[in-house]
């Protein structure tokens, strides 16, 4: 097993300059099932050396900074957040359970890039930016503009997600819900994050499409002020943004329609 | 008094502790692991079995079924069921190859660079479908078995009847996804084949590795380890597992270990039999049933394994609690090309009850009168006769106990209170249904004849018994529950009495753990083995003196009470008919649900669950109440969850995170009540309870959530993707 | 990394051990250290059966490289062996172990939870508990031993 367990942040990055590896931080998604694997991916680049640099959360004036190897947990257990960010533990609480939890990282959740990603749908409501650090510098990409298809992203192979940035803004509205198979422990069937901010409403889907996706149809049509009669005219309006799918834990009909359902009766309240 | 009291379950701190040693704990000295290669179609004939150049297979032991030394067969009712394919396969998964290595990781690399070519050929899918003569396996139809009940006239009586209701149900099959996956460990120790393993029955085990092998009994040895949750699931496939790594001990020579990983157990091993059950019920203006005609379809898989009697047993519950002069019953299990189905808690009843008890809620829909009236009315009375004509000796007061059901769930109340909440609440909709239901405690008719069990109880000079059965402790409490009865009827305190380890070697043959038997059939033969015991006693010493004494009295002597079941001679079945009594007693049950169903995601939450049942006498509290809330989430998850995907006869699901079983947040604290009516037929008037809570819960659901959303539901799983598809494309029901 | 050699912490007490590279720490544990206490029931970090304290958090050890362990301090079911913290007979005569799979992993969730009785009292039992899979209990036994547990005195109390 091709392992490299950097000491330091620059020690990381000069490695992914000089060849590719896969990132690996809590691995609660790369171990699933580790050893029937037919091939692993390899080589490894550990970060779990890094908490000096890459771990914890801090607020900051105008944002909250989540360092790389924070966990949901870690978020859970954070008063400061929950009363700013009331989505991040409310969303941190749904993702697989306790155990999983405690290991699985923000970042990481991100970085996976499953279009399941629920921490994702969160963070893209609130706006959040990925900042990537590699051995030239850093740069900064709006995580709505983070993902190019099906589990691809901007990041450049001698990239690492450092941290990811939420701007710290006045909430007007904000929502989550997670619909899945059973009450824990569930890969999400269809997810949706709305916060309504003083600059306009971000509505963020999961599970229906290639990736975590705004649905910037519904989200202009809530800016106009549009009221809504029943979940089909929602519906109609996402029908837009998103592509569900029929796979073996749900169908294309039951996303596209629950979705619609769940978003309506909320702005209805 | 032992029996009643809440002794602590005896294994228990040795679980709690990590101490308990189950099969995958236990490593022995040269040990190699053991899996098998497989194949990849439902249907078709192995033309080719190529293995990679590129590997290096010097260092492992490969057998395919030229090695076997005598019949290619697992003994269970007809022996059809092969320990390895040969020429042809009959479902995904079906072993073909078996190989051995010291690495386990090597091993699964090694599965991997085998290729099995196989000419697919067409395969039975539906059992519904018409039958092609290309796709005939089995006889002239592929019926592994038919049964059929009669009572009364039923032709005459459809004739006469004010209304005719019909109805079609469907239940899918589930998985038993006990969390410790099977494991077996073949040796050879003193010149004789041993295995240890995660398993139900070993003296199934050891006739199915006597057929296979050509060996006498005593040339084999079966030892259960500890075992992590059977569920039935244990009762039939270890027979097949433990052939396995016997073949390869034996061919290498050195202990194998075969333990699955989750996602090849669930692909692999036994499920619970597919239904389709129809009813076509003739009714009186009032409710009461005239005429039942039931037809029951059992999807077997691709061999007969146990189907006859989960056919059996199906076919026998399927007229339910209720009195009816005219019945008829038919059942078939059909072949199709997946993975044979096997026994699962319940073993045809669940399928059985569904839709009797889903079609009795259907009934009082059309008549317009009330579910638990409707029950009232047709529940048996004492001295009417059930569908094969027995008249239960115990006389249960039936009604009393649908009347607790109903006073401790509060269904009328609730019931009431639903019916508001639906007018208001925007998307949340309440329900309340019920089930009423029973279980046959022991195996059918002659079946305990022909197990012909036999236990044993022997005295030790130090004062304390052994308690000799082949009956296996799966989680249920066996060990705990049957020394609390052999404590009471000897006097001794629990602590003296120990429970041997059901090993073929030291232990009589008192039948497998299953069909809800251990504590009324094995436990009263233990209580005739202490009574023998006793016999032998010196007289006015208590009983651990006695013992002592005796030893003291005859050094080096065996003082042992044995007893063999023998009929009750008023018990009679005629096999050929399937008329009389089916089992010597039942144990009965209300189960009463309470539902809510979100219309935004279509998803049915079980808010509250109440589970009266009639078990005899209840002899430990707490681990009583244990098997029946561990039943009912199993029954709910089977109901709302648990779906098998088939894909050209593949489970696609084959791993936790898609078969979807219940969490703790998914569920409601489950009430349960026992209602204590002694049967003379068991220990201290004790029955059996394994099974029956898991035949109940399904139609107590369904019917809640059909009255909370307004629509006739006749299948299950019921998925949310499939509710949406009730409530938008049906009109209100 | 062909073999790796892993030092940390178990039980309270030193440890080292030669380990595969791509070891799991649920490998490690049944493996090498004896803690065959420690239950496989999936591999996918569903079941919970394997759950450890790491640093005392809770963990699926199926889902923990071997080669992060290092230097770190690992708890499993075999501690209560010493310190029976949860006291296994009060969690026996509530009913929470019936085939004893779940067991262990279950054990040290409310092992955990007894350390951190702020958790338990912020949240719903049945929420925490949601990642350890029981097919035997129904988990009624489970929750009420929880419950029984929390309410019981003494056990080790950390800042974790």
């Amino acid at each position: 097993m091709d392992v490299t367990r950097p000491t330091s942040l620059d020690d990381a990055l000069e490695t992914l300059a000089r060849r590719r590896a896969v990132p690996v931080a809590g691995a609660t998604d790369l171990l699933v099932g580790w050893h029937e694997r037919e091939h692993r991916p390899e080589p490894l680049l550990d970060l779990s050396a890094l908490r000096a640099e890459l771990g914890g959360w801090r607020l900051t004036p105008d944002r909250l900074e989540l360092g790389a190897l924070c966990t949901f947990w870690e978020l859970r257990c954070a008063p400061q957040v929950a009363a700013e960010f009331p989505l991040l533990p409310l969303v941190a609480a749904q993702v697989g359970s306790v155990q999983i939890q405690t290991r699985g990282t923000w970042a990481g959740n991100v970085a996976n890039g499953s279009p399941a990603a629920d921490g994702v749908a969160v963070l893209m409501a609130y706006d959040a930016q990925v900042v990537l650090a590699s051995s030239g510098g850093r740069r900064t990409v709006p995580l709505d503009e983070f993902y190019t298809g099906y589990r691809r992203s901007v990041r450049r192979d001698d990239e690492l997600i450092v941290a990811l940035h939420v701007p710290r803004r006045r909430h007007l509205r904000e929502w989550f819900e997670k619909v899945g198979p059973r009450r824990a422990q569930a890969i999400t069937k269809v997810g949706a994050a709305l916060v309504q901010f003083e600059q306009g409403w971000r509505v963020v889907a999961n599970s229906v499409a290639e990736t975590v996706r705004r649905c910037r149809a519904l989200e202009a049509a809530l800016d106009a002020g549009r009221r809504f009669a029943t979940p089909r005219e929602v519906q109609a309006l996402l029908a837009q943004d998103i592509s569900p799918i029929d796979d073996v834990r749900s169908t294309a009909r039951y996303r596209g329609t629950v979705l619609a359902r769940i978003i309506y009766y909320w702005l209805a309240q | 008094m032992s029996v009643g009291a809440d002794v602590p379950r005896i294994d228990g701190v040795d679980k709690l502790t990590g101490v308990a040693r189950y099969v995958d704990d236990i490593e022995l000295p040269g040990m190699l692991y053991g899996a098998a290669v497989r194949s990849p179609v439902a249907r078709g004939r192995i033309r080719r079995i190529r293995f990679d150049e590129a590997f290096d297979f010097s260092d492992f032991v490969v057998l395919d079924a030229r090695d076997l030394p005598g019949p290619n067969e697992i003994a269970m009712i007809e022996n059809d069921w092969r320990a390895l394919a040969e020429h042809e396969v009959r479902h995904v998964g079906e072993p073909i190859l078996l190989l051995a290595h010291r690495d386990r990781r090597r091993l699964q690399a090694a599965r991997r660079a085998v290729h099995v070519e196989i000419e697919p050929l067409p395969a039975v899918d539906d059992i519904l479908a018409p039958l092609r003569p290309e796709l005939i396996q089995y006889g002239s139809d592929n019926v592994f078995k038919r049964i059929e009940i009669s009572k009364g006239d039923v032709a005459a009586a459809f004739g006469g009847a004010a209304r005719v209701i019909e109805g079609t149900y469907h239940t899918g099959a589930q998985e038993h996804v006990y969390i410790e996956p099977q494991g077996v460990i073949a040796s050879h120790e003193d010149g004789r084949l041993v295995v240890r393993g995660s398993l139900q029955c070993p003296y199934y085990v050891l006739s199915a590795l006597t057929h296979l092998l050509g060996r006498t009994p005593d040339q084999v040895r079966v030892v259960q380890t500890v075992t992590g949750g059977g569920f039935g699931g244990k009762e039939d496939y270890p027979s097949l597992l433990a052939a396995h790594a016997a073949l390869l001990a034996e061919k290498a020579r050195a202990p194998v270990k075969m333990v699955y990983q989750r996602a090849e157990d669930m692909a692999v091993t036994t499920k619970r039999h597919p239904s389709i059950v129809r009813h076509r019920t003739a009714v009186a203006a009032d409710g009461r049933l005239l005429a039942l005609e039931i037809e029951l379809l059992l999807d077997a898989g691709a061999y007969v394994t146990l189907s006859p009697v989960v056919l059996s047993r199906a076919c026998i519950h399927a007229a339910g609690p209720y009195h009816c002069e005219h019945v008829r019953i038919y059942g078939e299990a059909r072949l199709s090309n997946k993975p044979p189905f096997g026994a699962f808690r319940g073993f045809g009843a669940p399928q059985a009850f569904f839709a009797l008890e889903r079609h009795m809620d259907v009934i009082a829909d059309e008549l317009g009168i009330d579910p638990v009236e409707l029950r009232r009315r047709n529940l048996l009375r004492a001295g009417q006769q059930m569908a094969t004509g027995q008249v239960v000796r115990d006389e249960p007061d039936l009604v009393a106990l649908l009347d607790k059901a109903v006073a401790e769930s509060g269904y009328h109340e609730k019931r009431r209170a639903a019916e508001e909440f639906n007018r208001s609440h925007p998307y949340l909709r309440r329900g309340v249904g019920l089930a009423c239901f029973q279980h046959g405690a022991g195996f059918t008719g002659a079946g305990e004849s022909y197990l012909a069990s036999e236990v044993a109880v022997a005295g030790l000079p130090e004062g304390a018994v052994e308690v000799r059965t082949a009956q296996t402790d799966m989680g249920q409490g066996a060990v705990t529950v049957l020394t609390q009865i052999v404590a009471d009827r000897l006097g001794l305190p629990v602590e003296q009495v120990h429970m041997a380890v059901p090993d073929t070697a030291r232990v009589p043959d008192s039948g497998p753990t299953v069909a809800s038997r251990t504590v009324m059939i094995v436990g009263k033969l233990l209580e005739r083995a202490c009574d023998q015991l006793r016999a032998r006693l010196p007289a006015g010493l208590p009983p651990a003196e006695a013992i002592r004494a005796w030893h003291a009295a005859h050094p080096g002597g065996e003082l042992c009470g044995r007893a063999r079941y023998e009929k009750p001679p008023e018990i009679e079945w005629d096999e050929r008919t399937y008329r009389g009594d089916a089992y010597a007693t039942y144990a009965w049950a209300v189960y009463v649900a309470e539902v809510e169903v979100d219309l935004r995601t279509y998803q049915p939450r079980v808010r509250d669950f109440v589970a009266v049942q009639d078990i005899g006498r209840v002899v430990n509290p707490t681990l009583a109440r244990g098997q029946v809330q561990g039943g009912v989430v199993q029954a709910i998850g089977w109901a709302l969850s648990e779906e098998v995907v088939w894909e050209a006869g593949a489970m696609l699901n084959c791993h936790l995170t898609d078969y979807i079983i219940p969490t703790a947040a998914d569920v409601p604290p489950i009430r349960v009540i026992f209602a204590e009516h002694p049967t003379a037929y068991g220990p201290r008037g004790a029955k059996g309870l394994g099974e029956l809570p898991h035949d109940g819960p399904a139609p107590a659901v369904l019917n809640a959530v059909c009255r909370a959303v307004g629509r006739r539901i006749d299948r299950i799983p019921l998925t949310p993707e499939r509710l949406l598809e009730y409530i938008e494309d049906h009109g209100d029901g | 990394m062909a073999e790796l050699v892993l030092e940390f912490t178990l039980n309270g007490q030193p440890t080292s051990c030669r380990v595969p590279g791509e070891a799991r720490l649920l490998d490690v544990l049944r493996g090498p250290c004896r803690c065959t206490g420690v239950k496989e029931g999936c591999g996918e970090g569903e079941c919970g059966a394997c759950t450890v304290l790491l640093d005392g958090q809770p963990v699926n050890a199926c889902l923990v490289p071997a080669f992060q362990v290092a230097g770190r301090s690992v708890e499993t079911v075999e501690a209560l062996r010493c310190d029976r913290d949860p006291d296994p007979e009060l969690l026996n005569r509530s009913g929470v172990a019936q085939c004893g799979a779940c067991t262990p992993g279950v054990v040290m969730m409310i092992r955990w939870l007894r350390r951190n009785p702020h958790l338990a009292a912020g949240a719903d039992l049945r929420q925490l508990l949601a990642g350890n899979l029981c097919r035997c209990t129904g988990y009624d036994g489970i929750v009420s031993g929880a419950a029984a547990a929390l309410k019981q005195a003494g056990g080790q109390h950390s800042d974790t």
